[in-house]
């Protein structure tokens, strides 16, 4: 009996089916003939004019790969492969051009009455271990940067490829961990010498008379002078733009997506190339570059006739501050400064 | 020799996600890793389209170019391979890949990406063809055995065309002019520098 009823039941279903089915043909009938599914579909040219990206939505956990196109990659590409090389190019090798003629023109720079024999405190213990951690961090961290953009065409000929991918993943990881105490050593660079490396009035008198190295004499000057406070400017405001721009990529997709990856990546091989470039004059300055100067990074002390030709200002200070009684007498022993 | 490319015709494409799934299987690709995926432009909105995108072994790649240590190669179909061996995981393909395809087994937090993965093209990579070896790093080697890329080999609704370049521009091309309509060959113009117009 249920079995008949359900019968009953579906063939009544299928027939109302069929009444409604035919009875609106007609109505589909009244609808244009030539139906065109694109006159509103989404066109990949019109995306990519409107947008830098196309993105839909996917189904895999992965958002990322959401981005279905971004050309931007072109771009970066030519960046990476010819403007980086071409700026990184002159930039390194115009100032070791520089430096050269440089040192055949003038040569190393001699301290003008010779060695007194007696040394005074210069840096102390600290400031050279800050220093050189920074620098010993700095020099693997640009080696191993600069492996990335010239690696490739100048080192890769010299060895198989299986030697320098083995050499370019250490690199790697070396820049990427050292980037760690080379800013603990930017940020106490900051801190510590800070107090001398203030811009003020005299800085324009140095520059104008080109300094101890292109002028004819040593302008006065304090604990910096402005040779020094421009390396230390360069070292503060370049080394803190470098670890921003390489730890957005050292942390991929931290509040960053491709194209500020790109951007960090562009900021963070200029800034490093220039950076480079600059450290090249100050190691040249620091070491064949004048006489004295090696020392005060080095055992921490420089002479003082050194000290009374590039620093006098700063010179003064000191022993006012260790010998008061001298202070009187200084003014009349130096007349001629 | 054939050029090798893949054409998503995007008015067929139903958003199966069956080519994800047939990449994944047969290539036994890492957790995390999607060679192929499908895109849904302009979901639930009229006009809109699904994309199924992977490698599109550009001419010129991108990702071969910029590469530090040269891991890439393009083959003589026109396949753009890697070497894991050479790889250093240091994502600047990623960041020159038009189409978003290679990818890392991990987040990358201090450079520890891994070794990259992408689309092979179902042609594996620089081991011996059909090596053990070959198929642990990359996968299957299905054009060695003269099989194209089984995501495209099993499209139910054949939008995804893989093939020699002429080939599959040319069955688009019919397709468009039959239907009259055809949103284009998405990628081509990024990826090969021309497009296929009816």
């Amino acid at each position: 009996m249920t079995a008949l009823v359900a019968n009953l039941r579906n063939a009544v279903a299928a027939l109302t089916f069929v009444a409604l089915a035919t009875s609106s043909y007609p109505v589909a009938a009244q609808q244009p003939t030539s139906v065109d599914p694109t006159a509103s579909a989404v066109s990949e040219q019109l995306l990519l004019q409107q947008f830098k990206a196309i993105q839909g939505r996917g189904s895999i956990p992965d958002t990322k790969s959401y981005t279905i196109e971004q050309p931007a990659g072109r771009d970066w590409r030519h960046f990476h492969e010819v403007t980086l090389r071409w700026i990184g190019g002159a930039a390194i090798l115009g100032i070791l051009v520089v430096l050269v003629i440089f040192y055949l023109a003038r040569g190393m720079v001699r301290i003008e009455s010779g060695r007194s024999g007696h040394t005074i405190v210069r840096f102390n213990a600290a400031e050279r271990f800050m220093h050189w951690m920074t620098a010993t961090c700095f020099v693997i961290l640009a080696l191993s940067g600069l492996n990335i953009t010239f690696g490739r065409p100048l080192l890769l000929p010299l060895m198989s490829p299986e030697a320098f991918t083995a050499w370019s993943q250490w690199a790697k990881y070396a820049h990427n961990y050292l980037s760690f105490p080379f800013t603990i050593g930017v940020i106490s660079i900051f801190f510590m010498w800070i107090a001398g490396n203030i811009p003020n009035r005299l800085d324009i008198e140095w520059l104008r008379r080109g300094g101890g190295m292109v002028g004819p004499d040593h302008p006065p000057a304090y604990r910096f002078n402005a040779g020094q406070k421009v390396i230390y400017w360069i070292v503060v405001l370049g080394g803190s733009a470098i670890a921003v721009s390489g730890y957005l990529l050292i942390f991929p997709f931290y509040g960053t997506d491709i194209q500020t990856m790109q951007s960090a990546e562009m900021a963070h091989g200029i800034i490093a190339m220039l950076f480079i470039a600059a450290m090249l004059g100050h190691i040249y300055i620091g070491t064949i570059g004048m006489e004295g100067a090696f020392e005060a990074m080095g055992q921490g002390t420089v002479d003082i006739n050194w000290a009374k030709a590039h620093h006098n200002l700063w010179f003064e200070e000191v022993r006012t501050r260790s010998e008061p009684h001298l202070a009187q007498q200084q003014p009349a022993a130096t007349p001629g400064e | 020799m054939a050029r090798m490319k893949f054409l998503c015709d995007a008015d067929r494409c139903i958003e199966c996600n069956a080519c994800v799934t047939a990449c994944k299987n047969e290539n036994q690709v890492p957790w995390g890793i999607n060679r192929r995926r499908v895109v849904t432009i302009n979901d639930g909105k009229p006009g809109e389209r699904s994309v199924s995108m992977a490698c599109m072994h550009c001419t010129d790649a991108p990702c071969q170019a910029v590469c530090p240590v040269n891991a890439f190669y393009t083959t003589a179909d026109g396949v753009v391979l890697h070497s894991k061996d050479i790889c250093i995981g240091c994502g600047y393909c990623f960041y020159a890949c038009p189409f978003g395809a290679p990818q890392y087994p991990r987040v990358g937090n201090f450079g520890s990406r891994g070794k990259m993965d992408k689309c092979t093209y179902c042609a594996g990579g620089p081991e011996p063809d059909g090596s053990m070896a070959e198929y642990e790093k990359y996968g299957a080697n299905r054009l060695a055995e003269g099989k194209l890329p089984l995501c495209a080999e099993m499209c139910s609704t054949k939008s995804l065309l893989a093939g020699d370049g002429e080939i599959i521009a040319e069955i688009y091309k019919e397709r468009v002019a039959k239907r009259g309509y055809g949103s284009g060959a998405w990628g081509w113009r990024t990826a090969y520098r021309e497009t296929v117009t009816s």
